[in-house]
């Protein structure tokens, strides 16, 4: 590509007006890059102290738990990645419908588009009200 | 498909993205995506099921096959789909050949790396003694 340096490059994100869909469009990516390697990385590690012994998963646990003023940035990381696994789960579904041709209308597109954000909002905050709000 | 001197310049490019071919990884990424809807939904579903998630608790799950199984799959699919995915920001946005090939090796050797570093975890769990 070295050679096409004069060639115009097609327009990007900053001569369109923002869209529900422009940005579940950059969610999905954003999403998929963060789930690649935080999601994967701590999927390795988790299961990794699992196989190392109960002192190797204390230390995990530990890490988990672990606080920056008061701030616990482990579950707050945590939380943000059942965000990314929702949006990207549910903006996949919507890319796969995209893939076989439908949902191109603008109406339909847009309101796909915002179901995807409030569908992982609801999901991620519904899991994690599970999770540690007394439920169990 | 021919590719020859006869083609009409639309016939040389059709198919080419910024990656210069590609559409066995473009049907690999939609494939594994459908698995990984399964599997997703299949690790979110057991963690809310078991009963506590203590290191005990987990390592019964994942030493018995219907842990370790999926479990199993959720670590290869997902490197694989994680690989392909990252692969296609890289080709948008380096454009050097050189830079492009060193990044994606770089990211070749992680998603390999990580998924042996999970799966020999989750084989020692799987057939260690129960804990």
């Amino acid at each position: 590509m070295a050679d096409t340096r004069s060639r115009p490059l097609s327009p990007h994100l900053t001569i369109w007006r923002w869209g529900p869909h422009m940005l579940v469009s950059i969610l999905h990516r954003v999403t998929g890059v963060g789930l690649s390697f935080a999601g994967l990385g701590i999927l390795a590690w988790w299961l990794y102290a699992l196989s190392a012994g109960s002192d190797a998963y204390a230390k995990f646990e530990a890490a988990l738990n672990y606080q920056f003023y008061r701030v616990p940035l482990m579950l707050i990381v945590l939380i943000g990645l059942t965000w990314a696994f929702f949006q990207h789960l549910l903006s996949g579904i919507r890319h796969l419908a995209m893939d076989s041709g439908a949902a191109f209308e603008l109406g339909v597109n847009k309101t796909f588009a915002i179901l995807t954000v409030i569908g992982s909002v609801v999901l991620t905050a519904g899991l994690w009200f599970y999770l540690l709000g007394g439920v169990k | 498909m021919s590719r020859g001197e006869s083609a009409t310049p639309l016939g040389r490019v059709r198919g080419l993205g910024s990656a210069q071919h590609g559409g066995e990884h473009w049907l690999t990424e939609r494939v594994t995506s459908i698995a990984l809807l399964f599997l997703g939904s299949w690790l979110i579903t057991s963690l809310l099921l078991l009963p506590k998630l203590d290191q005990r608790t987990l390592s019964e799950w994942l030493h018995a096959p219907s842990g370790a199984i999926p479990m199993a799959l959720l670590v290869i699919v997902g490197c694989r789909h994680a690989l392909d995915g990252v692969k296609v920001v890289v080709d948008d946005y380096v454009h050097q050949e050189g830079s492009r090939f060193v990044w994606n090796t770089l990211l070749l050797f992680l998603a390999v790396g990580g998924g042996a570093i999970a799966l020999f975890a989750l084989a020692r769990i799987a057939f260690g003694a129960t804990a």
